[in-house]
């Protein structure tokens, strides 16, 4: 005790080294902003706005847009969300209310072993494992099952060849939830048990605690959950790279090849140069704004939530 | 007592890293195509004469850099630095290991080097203008085989790479129309297909999917037991992928008087010349702060041309022939 007090600027010197390592992230971030602005500067200058909604990706005649790569990550994504969030649900329910209680722990630490496995590895899996049982056995089927059917048609056509939009958001799928589960179990486990069996004793089911008790309760961080999933997807690289086909082309249908921002990144950067080197910059500089948005967008959500309870 | 055990550890590590840091005496870095070889040269070369040459890997367009800014002895570089360029940024380039590029397929029923194709209709394939295996053109040229009546899937790199470099510089010179609406260059805007990354990507792909037909690097592909297509080269002739048809398109290219020295070995007119050879150049500065180093980089590439051939071959690459090999080595001792 008394050493500590013998130096009372011990406290204050504390706090101001706690306070440098926070801004220290704030300025990370705007180092940050601020290189990838400057890196495509050219690029800016050259395609202006129309760059976002340019279709073309020609490296021959130095002609860029980011249309294709922004569709590719968000509806890969989209997928991703789609597969992921249900699957991760229902692995939080079973994990809370469901299993017997030998079985929670061995499950659980199973599927935070899944987030510690390299995105590499489930690429490598998804290209030589998945994607030629997926293109002999599955795709043929779906495409012949849709065949005729208005929109849902478009929606599943094309040639099967196993690679594609839908297979990169399906392995996307598999990287994010574990993060989203483990997410979702904690935030359920933190619903106090009393709430739980009042709502039981009251005659409710299982399915109405959680969907009118528990879900409400823990809205904020099952969204967190979902949010933390969708940054990891949005910028997942090698995984994607593996399995999307890496084709700038505008995607017909969930089967057909297309590119993300990350996958275009890793694929490009290494040789290019002038012009293309500033436009890919460029794709780095609306990949970090699409993902702040993301996040902002749900905080927004969460807000406006948070107002509506307040007026019941 | 943990101090100095920690301080023992720190010193131990000084010096194990400094004798690496002072022998390694040349430094080169750039493209990854010739990088296996230089890797295998550099260390066959340090076990005969204990000189050390560092090669790192970075890609042919950070080879060039790197050698601009003057920070390694020698750059790398898969596609020729034009004149122009050579005479601003007062650089010296020659051609130091030779490769090539072969079409692969997955056509079940057709083995390794059956398939034959012809340099317009694999443009024409690749413009996605021809989409059917069974398609007339295809079917006229190889009237034994029995094509699958299904539709070609083409696969390409997605990556930039040397490799697509000069197989867009060969597709340009063989149809007119590949040459307007595509051109040449490490990355382009593929008319149709899918990308793999990496040779091995590529490769893949092409396994996996049926019907597919890709182009990758003649070693790897026959490292890899990949099904190949004889091509028609420029003289009519259809030629298998070997060591004697990549030397005979060098060989055709050597009396070539460009003073870049960046010679293009792909559609030669010999006889015997497989269409999509390749060669891999060095740059190095030709005022360099250390005049001594140049000499070095000469003399680990004489070696390289006079002592590592063999090894060469054993990797699926082709050593230089020798009248290239004299018109180096008179490059080097012009003032």
């Amino acid at each position: 005790m008394s050493r500590f007090r013998s130096r009372p600027w011990a406290d204050a010197g504390f706090r101001q080294l706690t306070r440098l390592f926070a801004f220290l992230v704030f300025v990370l971030l705007l180092g940050i902003l601020g290189s990838l602005v400057y890196g495509s500067r050219d690029a800016i200058m050259t395609f202006g706005p129309a760059f976002l909604w340019g279709e073309d990706w020609d490296p021959v005649r130095q002609n860029f847009g980011a249309l294709v790569t922004v569709a590719g990550t968000l509806i890969s994504s989209f997928l991703a969300l789609l597969i992921a969030v249900p699957v991760s649900f229902g692995i939080a329910w079973f994990l809370t209310e469901l299993a017997p209680m030998w079985m929670r722990r061995p499950l659980g630490i199973a599927i935070e072993m899944l987030a510690a496995i390299p995105s590499i590895i489930y690429g490598m899996w998804g290209l030589f494992v998945f994607v030629p049982l997926f293109q002999a056995h599955v795709q043929p089927h779906v495409i012949g099952l849709f065949a005729g059917v208005p929109v849902l048609e478009h929606l599943f056509a094309g040639p099967p060849m196993g690679i594609g939009l839908f297979t990169a958001g399906l392995i996307l799928s598999i990287m994010i939830v574990p993060f989203i589960a483990a997410v979702m179990r904690d935030v359920f486990e933190q619903v106090p048990a009393m709430l739980k069996e009042s709502a039981y004793g009251l005659g409710s089911t299982t399915w109405e605690v959680v969907w009118k008790v528990m879900l409400p309760y823990t809205r904020q961080g099952v969204i967190g959950g979902i949010m933390l999933g969708l940054g990891r997807a949005l910028g997942e690289t090698m995984a994607v790279t593996f399995v999307i086909g890496n084709a700038f082309k505008l995607p017909s249908s969930i089967f057909s090849p297309s590119n993300s921002i990350a996958s275009a990144l890793a694929n490009e950067f290494n040789e290019a140069g002038g012009l293309q080197k500033s436009a890919l910059l460029e794709l780095g500089l609306i990949l970090f704004l699409i993902t702040t948005v993301v996040l902002a967008l749900s905080k927004f959500m969460l807000l406006r939530m948070a107002r509506k309870e307040g007026t019941r | 007592m943990r101090l100095r055990s920690l301080s023992i550890i720190w010193i131990s590590l000084v010096l194990l890293a400094c004798p690496a840091a002072y022998a390694a005496d040349l430094t080169g870095a750039g493209a990854s195509f010739p990088y296996p070889i230089y890797a295998k040269w550099a260390a066959q070369y340090h076990k005969e004469t204990g000189h050390r040459v560092n090669y790192q890997s970075i890609g042919s367009g950070g080879g060039q850099q790197q050698i601009i800014a003057g920070t390694v002895d020698f750059g790398a570089s898969d596609d020729p630095m034009p004149l122009d360029q050579l005479q601003r940024y007062d650089l010296l380039q020659f051609p130091a290991i030779i490769g090539a590029i072969v079409p692969i397929v997955n056509l079940p029923g057709v083995a390794a080097g059956e398939l034959r194709l012809t340099g317009p209709v694999l443009a024409d394939i690749f413009l996605g203008r021809i989409t059917r295996w069974d398609d007339p053109a295809i079917a006229a040229l190889n009237p034994g085989l029995k094509l699958p009546a299904h539709g070609i899937v083409v696969v390409h790199r997605a990556d930039g790479s040397g490799t697509t470099f000069v197989w867009t510089h060969y597709l340009s010179q063989v149809s007119a129309r590949w040459a307007a609406e595509v051109g040449q260059g490490k990355a382009i805007k593929w008319p149709t297909g899918h990308g793999g990354k990496g040779n091995e990507g590529v490769a893949a792909y092409v396994r996996q999917i049926r019907n597919a037909i890709g182009y990758v690097e003649f070693a790897y592909a026959h490292q890899n037991d990949l099904s190949w297509a004889q091509l028609e080269n420029r003289a009519g002739r259809f030629v298998q992928p070997t060591q004697d048809t990549f030397v005979a398109a060098a060989l055709a290219a050597s009396d070539d008087d460009d003073p870049s020295m960046g010679l293009m070995l792909d559609n030669q007119a010999g006889p015997d010349a497989w269409p999509i050879t390749a060669a891999s150049f060095i740059l190095v500065r030709k005022r360099p702060i250390r005049p001594e180093r140049n000499q070095q980089v000469y003399a680990f590439f004489d070696w390289a041309f006079s002592q590592g051939a063999a090894l060469a071959r054993t990797l699926d690459y082709v050593p230089l022939p020798d009248p290239l090999v004299q018109r180096i080595r008179a490059l080097w001792s012009a003032p």
